[in-house]
């Protein structure tokens, strides 16, 4: 395994004014460069996972570390993408893009000489890669849901992140259009390595993705198991449809029944 | 000839608002109306020429404490609705005080403004400030808070700081909102101003208004009302102009796009 890069240590969360437990207790050890998935029934606080990792809010208990440092407050340079997209309207998707690259040292101190030549090219490369070649001048209403998630995953990256934090980004996408981003997220991060850890309902995602899965019980969230997914890169979407990927997809579902307390059979 | 839609469309328009000046004419000849109560729209622009030049100075000094006044007011109510739309403390203080102030009538604070800085022109431009500055910073301050979570949360993990969100995102996410106050604020500036005017000044039209109601000259109250109206309805046109063209991507207009 690669050496640590987050490490979650009997982390808790409760949010303000509720009694509840968002997140109980939860252990995790991340490697640098690994892609981990979280999964589990919703309400289960996984996004809270990332929201902890990024900073966003501080646990009650617990200890949150991100590469070798314990986390006190908003991180610097974590990519984040979001199952709603969130393109600025006014920009073109070629600025919504480059956005991370004018608050991020050090690409922000030379933004501005540099925005028209070498972060544009660097962005529409990107942008190639994503299959959006010659989108970079349309404003983000003129593009389709996918094509604007796709967008969202180059501003997630355009800066290199080493960090990578997706809360179920394709979400609200069509089954096809879901399947086809799976592919273009796997070689995004087979190419830059960062470390990725994704926040989805969908068990083929979070197999097809992930190299660790995390699965999740309901509220208040516990780590239920932790199952590595050994299947060779690149993956492809046939084999999602093998006997032991769809194995592992029924063995993760049956234990969400579980945690419901719901028998499938009666449902 | 043909005239494509929005020429035809235009030109209706224009022809309905002849129309209404025709009505206004005919009722007034048809049942003697007299110049006291209603003067006709012919004499109305009679007086309208033969006294332009009389007329002009004052029309330029409540154009100029207007559009000073408007100016400060957008000025200030920027700056107080970044504060409240960013600092829930800010707001937490100052919309009430706002809220309050917004509803004391402002015929009320002129005199006040007298007391302070003499009759005429101060009065005139701090009344048209105070009035148009309200829709300003609840607009400003709506623009702000309407910030999506999800990008913020975006932007906050990449190390952005307060002010780069509200550089990158909150400022231009509040033009459409600010525009649209600008034209609100733009038409309650002449209120403001003119009715300072009435109260305590010498100049302006305002004050040609007071003192030829006290003539009874009724056909020049109305010229100075149409003066009133053009000015306002002139402003009106520019600030929509300008909203159109910065704040055009609100507006998704499939020929802005492309």
């Amino acid at each position: 395994m690669n050496p640590t890069f987050i490490e979650l240590d009997r982390v808790s969360l409760r949010y303000p004014g509720g009694d509840v437990l968002a997140l109980s207790a939860a252990d995790m050890k991340i490697g640098e460069g690994d892609f981990v998935a979280v999964v589990g029934p919703s309400g289960c606080g996984k996004s809270t996972i990332l929201k902890l990792v990024a900073g966003l809010i501080p646990a009650t208990t617990g200890n949150v570390m991100v590469g070798q440092r314990e986390v006190r407050g908003p991180s610097k340079g974590v990519g984040m993408a979001f199952q709603n997209p969130t393109m600025l309207p006014w920009l073109t998707v070629r600025d919504n893009v480059m956005l991370p690259l004018k608050i991020v040292p050090p690409f922000r101190q030379g933004y501005a000489s540099k925005k028209k030549t070498e972060f544009a090219d660097r962005a529409e490369a990107l942008l190639k890669q994503v299959g959006l070649a010659g989108f970079g001048d349309k404003r983000p209403w003129q593009l389709s849901g996918g094509m604007l998630q796709r967008a969202s995953l180059c501003r997630a990256l355009i800066h290199e992140p080493r960090l990578l934090l997706l809360d179920e980004p394709f979400g609200a996408l069509d089954q096809f259009t879901r399947e086809e981003l799976w592919a273009i997220m796997q070689s995004l991060w087979m190419d830059r390595k960062p470390t990725v850890i994704l926040v989805t309902h969908d068990l083929r995602e979070a197999c097809y993705l992930g190299t660790r899965i995390y699965m999740m019980s309901a509220r208040p969230g516990r780590i239920l198991e932790i199952c590595d997914v050994d299947f060779a890169r690149p993956r492809t979407l046939p084999m999602t449809f093998a006997p032991e990927f769809t194995a592992i997809v029924k063995h993760l579902r049956m234990q969400i029944a579980d945690s419901r307390g719901v028998a499938l059979e009666a449902a | 000839m043909k005239l494509d839609a929005r020429t035809r469309q235009r030109l209706l328009s224009m022809l309905w608002v002849l129309a209404l000046f025709l009505l206004w004419e005919l009722i007034c000849r048809l049942f003697g109306v007299t110049d006291l109560v209603l003067p006709k729209p012919s004499q109305v622009f009679k007086v309208l020429i033969e006294r332009l030049p009389a007329l002009m100075p004052h029309a330029t000094q409540t154009l100029f404490t207007t559009l000073v006044g408007f100016g400060l007011g957008v000025l200030v109510g920027i700056l107080i609705g970044v504060m409240i739309g960013s600092s829930r403390l800010a707001y937490d203080v100052a919309y009430p005080l706002l809220v309050g102030f917004n509803s004391i009538p402002k015929v009320a604070v002129v005199p006040i403004f007298v007391v302070w800085f003499g009759a005429g022109t101060v009065p005139a431009i701090l009344t048209a400030m105070t009035i148009s500055m309200f829709p300003v910073v609840v607009n400003v301050a709506t623009g702000l808070a309407t910030t999506e979570p999800e990008l913020e949360d975006v932007l906050r993990a990449l190390g952005a700081s307060k002010t780069d969100i509200l550089w990158n995102v909150g400022l231009p996410r509040t033009m459409p909102y600010l525009f649209a106050s600008l034209k609100i604020a733009i038409s309650l500036a002449f209120v403001g101003s003119v009715l300072s005017e009435t109260v305590a000044a010498n100049r302006g039209i305002g004050n040609v208004m007071m003192i030829a109601s006290g003539n009874f000259d009724v056909p020049l109250v109305f010229a100075g009302l149409f003066i009133l109206a053009f000015l306002g309805v002139a402003l009106y046109g520019i600030f929509s102009y300008i909203e159109h063209r910065v704040t055009g991507w609100a507006q998704r207009k499939t020929e802005f796009a492309m």
